[in-house]
């Protein structure tokens, strides 16, 4: 049974996965995604300032 | 003086208790400066991510199968048990990079680490045991990729990925205690250890 709510899926996956081969790397697409999201996190994370902290390194509170 | 109040285990293992793990240390009121970063938002989100795969999980368990391949909600709810995992495993690699990369076994935290990498271990072990309990097509082509690998190991003869109810078992009741008791440690020893400070700040700890 479908969930028919005439959005869809935000992207079609109703088909079998697409693989990159490169040299031995075999990786699908849909993980290579998650990696390159994970990278992108860890990154993100490091440099977006959080909300709350208002003093510079190397100053004290 | 010893009487024999302080002898008895329960108040031996109570004074152990405020000693290592104080409520303060437990619950704390304030965090030092550099934790106010997003990289230590990862380990809570990994946290939360579990909670809610363990909830989407018991109403799976609830109702079964038949409800979860057949109907739409039922079909929502194994959803959000899936992209809960996605989030799960996600928030936990990068929270395992933000820890490496800040060396947080420092300072006697190596059993942390050491919980941390362990309870990856058992993770992907759960999910494998997961994909198993789907009862469809992909279990089982999973199932006879897989037990080729086990036997390969005589691993086959104690844990035999064709006994679906074996699988079930241990991705609905063993694995899920692991991991909670896993985590549960983790967490504490966080907390008895205080946050590591950071490399550059106080170079004497650790080494
Ligand atoms: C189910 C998986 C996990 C959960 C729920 C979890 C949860 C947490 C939480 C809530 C914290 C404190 C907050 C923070 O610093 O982010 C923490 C700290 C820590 N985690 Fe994890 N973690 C998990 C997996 C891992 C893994 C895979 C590793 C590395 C192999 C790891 C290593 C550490 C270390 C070393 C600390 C201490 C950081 C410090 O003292 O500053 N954890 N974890």
């Amino acid at each position: 049974m479908s969930l028919d709510w005439g959005l869809g899926a935000l992207i079609n996956l109703n088909h079998p996965g697409h693989y990159i081969h490169w040299h031995v790397i075999d990786v699908s697409v849909a993980n290579l995604a998650v990696m390159v999201l994970m990278v992108a996190a860890f990154v993100a994370a490091l440099f977006l300032p959080f909300p709350g902290r208002k003093h510079r390194r190397g100053e004290e509170e | 003086m010893s009487s024999t109040v302080d002898r008895q285990w329960t108040t031996r293992l109570r004074k152990r208790v405020e000693g290592t793990l104080p409520p303060e240390k437990l619950l704390p009121d304030t965090q030092p400066a550099y934790v106010a970063s997003w990289i230590y938002v990862f380990g809570v989100l990994t946290l939360v991510a579990m909670a809610e795969v363990i909830g989407t999980g018991v109403i799976l368990a609830i109702f079964g199968p038949q409800w979860w391949h057949v109907s739409s909600l039922g079909h929502f709810i194994n959803s959000l048990h899936l992209w809960g995992v996605e989030v799960f495993f996600f928030a936990m690699i990068v929270h395992l990079w933000g820890k490496f990369a800040m060396a947080a076994w420092r300072g006697g935290r190596s059993l942390t680490w050491v919980t941390g990498a362990v309870t990856f271990l058992a993770s992907i072990l759960t999910a494998f045991t997961g994909y198993l309990s789907q009862t469809n097509f992909d279990s089982q082509w999973i199932s006879t990729q897989a037990k080729d690998g086990i036997n390969s190991t005589g691993g086959g003869a104690i844990f035999n990925v064709l006994n679906f109810g074996q699988m079930l078992m241990w991705h609905i009741v063993l694995m899920p205690l692991v991991l909670v008791a896993l985590v549960g440690f983790h967490v504490i020893l966080v907390r008895i250890k205080g946050v590591v400070p950071p490399i550059v700040e106080n170079p004497e700890v650790g080494q």
